[in-house]
């Protein structure tokens, strides 16, 4: 007897649904395996990791000030991603737009202008948008491969970063660390709940959400970019321009991975640093993935992925494990989804062995 | 003073140049079945973690090698059943292997980052190596450096001059054909998607035993995805792996050229260091413009899920 | 009359069985090939002839049935053990590798030792046997659809076959090919060889066939000496009923031109395309035109300039209802009047995984569905159901997906979508290629009634009998260039035919090296 994969006549939106509850619960025992060998329990492991971020009020904030730049990020990306244009380099998207948000703050540090904030929150749309404007230009104008030419500039944003913090943007009065001035207080995200560290970038990710979801289901361009994305020749023979589908997909990642990064530097982090990014541009693609590429599948699995990062930062402490274990657990909760995916276009079948 | 620096430039281009002959070829084969994997960093990365723990306890480095490609084989196996067996999106599986596999050599690595190697012994050439400015470059070298070149030979013979070579670029070009004919295209994917794998870790292994005797996180820093453009740059040619390889590999030591010529300019550390990833840029671009060239050449099935009906 | 003998049957098939999830493919089929017959295997697309061909070679596994050869019960398991047995099939759709030369492609079918050079004598030895000239170091991507298929045929014959399958042979072919491929059949037969010959073109059947066995919908309906019976009598055992009769009626005299089509000239950047070259044409209102000739003489090229796919250099070259097109794409080609069908249903006049409703608004958006840039899914779920309504669409109601219907009515959806814009021209390229007798006549008629109201329609299509059935007006294209236009009523088959080959009076392409067909 043997197993064969037989396609459904149509997918199975029970799978649909069932498939990231799957890739989560594979994700979690494989993770208390993680643990078993390395020599904790698996259930302290668990409990360290996945319970004890969320066990006070406080740690649901830290868990939402975690999700922010996720979501942003990720909604950014599905539009994209839904039209088969492979933004990899939200992460260097992230940080330029840290950067443009964070140059605003650093070149007016006296202001008490209403419009410093809203004028950072727009330096960080558009560096985040200038950044992820040159693979669009370089796909529509020349064809390169927007995965490779997005990514490598992530690379080159990462060395930008060091050289201003290392030279023309270290803090004088910074003990030669190569970090910035911390922004004052009015170039800072206003608190949203007294004692917790959760921003007024919060209502910003929730309103792209719901943008999100009415351009991706209700707008001719969403459909046009829908249509790109599942059969490019049917795109074509309706007259839709692709580089128009492109530099959009570019851009709103762009601009939203921007945003994100200006919420990090004017949140909780105050300053620019080699370390405002543990890896967010990368997470967000998982987070879009397994949030189906739908604002409201993307709003949960950035609270996931928020509590993989705070679990990690937990487990460290705790368990004396290092960090990048959440690292570990985003990349095989991927695995997982895309694993189980099959059982949505697929069923199993036995299959009588020959004679 | 100048010959020596030439030398000196020649050598170190070639030692860098050399993992991504090696990750670039695998790479390529894998291409040629049709298949795009785009998971390199994370075998890479893997593959040279496990390379230095290997090293780091039994001090052989042949076994250090082994452990790279082995480690590499096993990583590539994972994005194997998801995109070939699971059907699953071959661009998202690979960028899952990519952020799985560095983050797995992170953790794994951990412990092993304040450690440190004797960097490997390089291996000379007899008589080719006595030969003015060429010789210590090219043939006082790392045993895996002549492997690389060896590869290139074996690869080159393999696609085009043997049958199981043409039956694999008959899959990558026209995978419903190859399977009504009655070849088994999802075994042969699966082949060729572990040698490179199998390459990639053996690369990953060269960094981190050769090149810079030590394990950092994140010290792979785009080679894999540079090994990815390499392929494209290629144009799916063997011969010119080597040829893009020599030159990235130039870019990547331009800091020590600019160091060691003792010419003063005022560019920051991180321009140089940026340069390698504006080249892979520019390079795409220029050889993604000529799209009838890259639609002669390129696989014709690359990137597509193969759905047999059986 | 001699006495018969009793011979083995060299294939045998009882009570084969294969089942799809959407669909019962073959339903018991019984099959029985005798040395030296040419069988043919006749139905209308969609009755399982393919199905049952690739059971025999080994392609897919039976789900139920019995196969013998040669008088032994034999498992087929792959299509190398098929060869072995001494199987052979040529697939409608070749399978050949374009960037390879033909010596590779016939290697990469054939076991054993890899000797390219006394495999490029052996080939050219068998393709002079048989009179099939192919030159084995050519690339088969520069090859024509004709020089194709005889390296598919010589492939097999390379491995003396005892069975040879070939499916819908003759699709790609012109007239005077046509008869030559039957000479060479008739050769193999005389040597022994049975053929399984796979096709719905009844009058083919009559010509080539000693018998044959007609599947409708999965089951075997009869089996006959096609010699004994008349057009009639086969085609109501294919497809139950009698084949619908089309009046064609009189094209409008003098119409205003709805396409010109001036000295266009459209180099094409893919190896593997046809360059256009001083393509001249007008379609009127009132009036058919069709477009024939052999696969890739330059129609997708020809198709994608007129629709705005492929823009042109010169605006001039393509007017649609006067008005210099050239440079726009689709879309704005559209609200000029003009609407069309292209020849892939799924993936480019459909999204399959999207519904019939948002399958509406790939087109149709214009007609009151847009409202500032955001889409009234109410206005666009009528004209879907309107759509399935007036053009007997059988799915499972506006929202199912595309890819969940058939060939023919996914092609009657489509078709219904454009000719409800109400569009001044409307192309259409290969309009009933794979749909069934029932759905293709049905369109037929609707093109008809169509140009009846005024609308110039232009049909691009590789089936000479659908062109003569409809068209006012014919046109042949070879190598990238267009013949003078003929009145259909003023020419018949064998001449357009002639033409196919490129060899119309003054023809630039007449005599060409690189053969047309």
């Amino acid at each position: 007897m043997w197993l064969k994969f037989e396609q459904r006549t149509e997918p199975s939106p029970l799978m649909s649904y069932l498939s990231p509850a799957f890739a989560v619960g594979l994700m979690l025992l494989s993770g208390m395996a993680l643990f078993f060998v390395l020599g904790r329990s698996p259930i302290a492991g668990f409990r360290i990791f996945f319970l004890n971020p969320v066990k006070d009020l406080y740690g649901v904030s830290e868990l939402l000030l975690k999700a922010t730049p996720l979501m942003l990020c990720a909604v950014g990306l599905s539009v994209g991603f839904r039209a088969n244009v492979w933004n990899i380099g939200a992460e260097g998207q992230f940080l330029m737009g840290a950067l443009a948000a964070g140059g605003v703050a650093l070149h007016f540090p006296n202001s008490t202008s209403p419009f410093l904030l809203p004028g950072m929150v727009l330096a960080g749309a558009l560096g985040g948008m200038a950044w992820a404007a040159i693979p669009a230009w370089l796909r529509t104008r020349f064809n390169a491969n927007e995965i490779l030419t997005s990514l490598m500039l992530v690379y080159v944003a990462q060395l930008a970063v060091s050289w201003l913090v290392h030279g023309p943007w270290k803090d004088p009065e910074g003990f030669n660390f190569p970090q910035t001035q911390m922004f004052q207080a009015k170039a800072l995200l206003p608190v949203l709940v007294e004692g917790s560290r959760v921003n007024a970038a919060l209502f910003i990710a929730i309103a792209a959400l719901a943008i999100g979801w009415v351009f991706m289901n209700r707008s001719f361009l969403g459909y046009q970019m829908k249509v790109a994305g599942q059969a490019e020749n049917a795109g074509r023979y309706a007259g839709f321009s692709s580089k128009r589908t492109i530099w959009m997909g570019m851009l709103v990642g762009g601009a939203l991975a921007g945003i994100a990064g200006m919420s990090e530097v004017a949140g909780p982090v105050g300053q620019i640093t080699e370390h405002i990014s543990p890896g967010y541009g990368f997470a967000a693609m998982i987070v879009a993935f397994v949030g189906r590429l739908t604002p409201i599948g993307i709003f949960f699995s950035s609270l996931l992925l928020a509590l993989l990062y705070v679990g990690g930062e937990q487990v460290q402490q705790y368990l004396g494990l290092p960090s990048a274990i959440s690292n570990v657990f985003q990349g095989m909760l991927l695995f997982f989804l895309l694993a189980s995916d099959v059982f949505i276009n697929f069923r199993l079948r036995r299959m009588a062995r020959r004679q | 003073m100048g010959l020596d620096l030439l030398t000196y430039i020649l050598f170190a281009t070639v030692m860098a140049g050399t993992p991504l002959i090696i990750a670039g070829l695998g790479e390529l084969v894998t291409e040629k079945a049709g298949v795009l994997n785009l998971g390199c960093e994370g075998m890479m990365s893997v593959g040279a973690v496990a390379a230095f723990a290997v090293a780091y306890s039994t001090h052989n480095y042949f076994l250090a090698v082994i452990a790279g490609l082995g480690s590499g084989m096993v990583m590539s196996l994972l994005f194997a059943v998801a995109a070939l067996t699971l059907m699953a999106s071959q661009v998202a599986c690979g960028l899952a292997l990519s952020i799985f596999g560095v983050g797995l050599a992170a953790f794994i690595g951990k412990p092993l980052e304040s450690m440190s190697l004797v960097a490997g012994k390089p291996v000379p050439i007899p008589l080719l190596s006595r030969i003015p400015i060429l010789g210590p470059a090219f043939f006082q070298q790392q045993a895996l450096v002549y492997f690389s070149w060896a590869l290139l030979a074996a690869v080159a013979w393999f696609l085009y001059r043997s049958k199981p070579g043409l039956v694999l670029r008959a899959v990558g070009e026209a995978p419903v054909s190859a399977h009504a004919i009655g070849y088994r295209v999802v075994r042969i994917r699966y082949l060729a998607v572990m040698f490179g794998g199998a390459m990639a870790g053996v690369a990953g292994a060269f960094m981190v035993l050769f090149y810079t005797p030590l394990w950092v996180e994140g010290m792979i820093a785009g080679r894999g995805w540079i090994s990815i453009a390499l392929v494209v740059f290629s144009t799916w040619r063997p011969v010119r792996v080597l040829v893009g390889a020599y030159l990235f590999g130039g870019c990547m030591i331009a800091q020590m050229f600019v160091q060691a010529s003792g010419v003063q300019l005022n560019i920051p550390a991180q321009f140089l260091s940026a340069l390698p990833y504006l080249a892979t840029i520019l390079v795409l671009v220029l050889i993604s413009h000529n799209r009838s060239s890259i639609r002669l050449n390129s696989p014709a099935s690359l990137g597509q899920p193969f759905l047999p009906d059986v | 009359m001699t006495e018969p003998t009793v011979q083995t049957p060299r294939l045998t098939i009882k009570g084969m069985r294969k089942v799809y999830p959407s669909v019962i493919a073959n339903d018991g089929v019984d099959l029985t090939v005798m040395p030296g017959e040419i069988h043919a295997v006749v139905g209308e697309n969609g009755a399982g002839k393919s199905t049952l061909m690739k059971a025999i070679y080994g392609v897919i596994r039976p789900d139920a049935g019995e196969i013998r050869w040669e008088g032994e019960h034999v498992n087929i398991t792959s299509p190398g053990h098929a060869r072995e047995l001494g199987i052979g099939m040529v697939f409608q759709h070749f399978s050949l590798f374009e960037t390879l030369t033909v010596v590779q492609n016939v290697a990469l079918a054939l076991p054993g030792k890899f000797d390219l050079g006394a495999l490029a004598k052996r080939i050219t030895e068998v393709s002079e046997r048989y009179g099939l000239p192919i030159d084995p170091r050519r690339l088969v991507h520069a090859l024509s659809v004709g020089e194709r298929q005889r390296v598919e045929i010589i492939r097999c014959l390379l491995q003396s076959p005892r069975l040879l399958i070939l499916d819908e042979p003759t699709s790609v072919l012109t007239p005077q090919a046509v008869r030559k491929l039957f000479e060479t059949l008739r050769q193999l037969a005389a040597e022994g060889c049975s053929i399984l010959y796979i096709s719905h073109k009844l009058d083919e059947i009559q010509e080539l066939c000693h018998t044959a066995t007609i599947l409708r919908a999965g089951r075997v309906t009869g089996t006959c000496t096609p010699s004994e019976e008349t057009p009639k009598t086969l085609a109501r055992m294919m497809i139950g009923e009698d084949l619908p009769v089309i009046h064609h009626g009189e094209p409008a005299e003098g119409g205003e031109v709805r396409l010109r089509i001036e000295a266009l000239a459209q180099p094409t950047d893919d190896p593997f395309g046809v360059s256009l070259k001083n393509i001249n044409l007008e379609v009127r209102s009132g009036e058919i035109v069709g477009i024939a000739g052999v696969s890739g003489n330059g129609q997708q090229e020809l198709l994608k300039a007129i629709s705005g796919e492929e823009i042109t250099h010169d605006r001039r070259s393509v007017q649609v209802c006067g008005v210099p097109a050239g440079r726009l794409n689709p879309a704005r080609r559209r609200s000029l009047g003009m609407c069309f069908v292209p020849e892939e249903r799924l993936g480019r006049g459909a999204v399959p995984r999207l519904s019939l409703t948002e399958n509406i608004l790939l087109t149709a958006y214009r007609k009151g569905m847009l409202v500032s840039g955001m889409i009234r899914f109410g206005a666009a779920r009528r004209f879907a159901e309107e759509c399935i309504k007036r053009f007997d669409v059988k799915c499972g109601g506006p929202a199912s997906e595309a890819k969940s219907l058939s060939g023919g009515n996914l092609q009657k959806f489509i078709v219904g979508r454009e000719i409800m814009q109400e569009p001044k021209l409307l192309v259409l390229a290969q309009p009933t290629w794979g749909v069934d007798v029932g759905a293709a006549s049905f369109i037929r008629r609707s093109l008809l009634d169509l140009r009846n109201s005024g609308t110039a329609v232009l049909v691009i299509s590789e089936e000479l009998d659908e062109l003569f059935e409809i068209c006012d007006r014919l046109v042949v294209i070879a190598k990238g260039t267009l013949s003078p236009t003929k009145v259909t009523s003023q020419t018949g088959v064998e001449e357009i035919g002639i033409w196919m080959s490129g060899m119309w009076p003054d023809s630039a392409v007449a005599g060409d090296k690189n053969h047309v067909a």
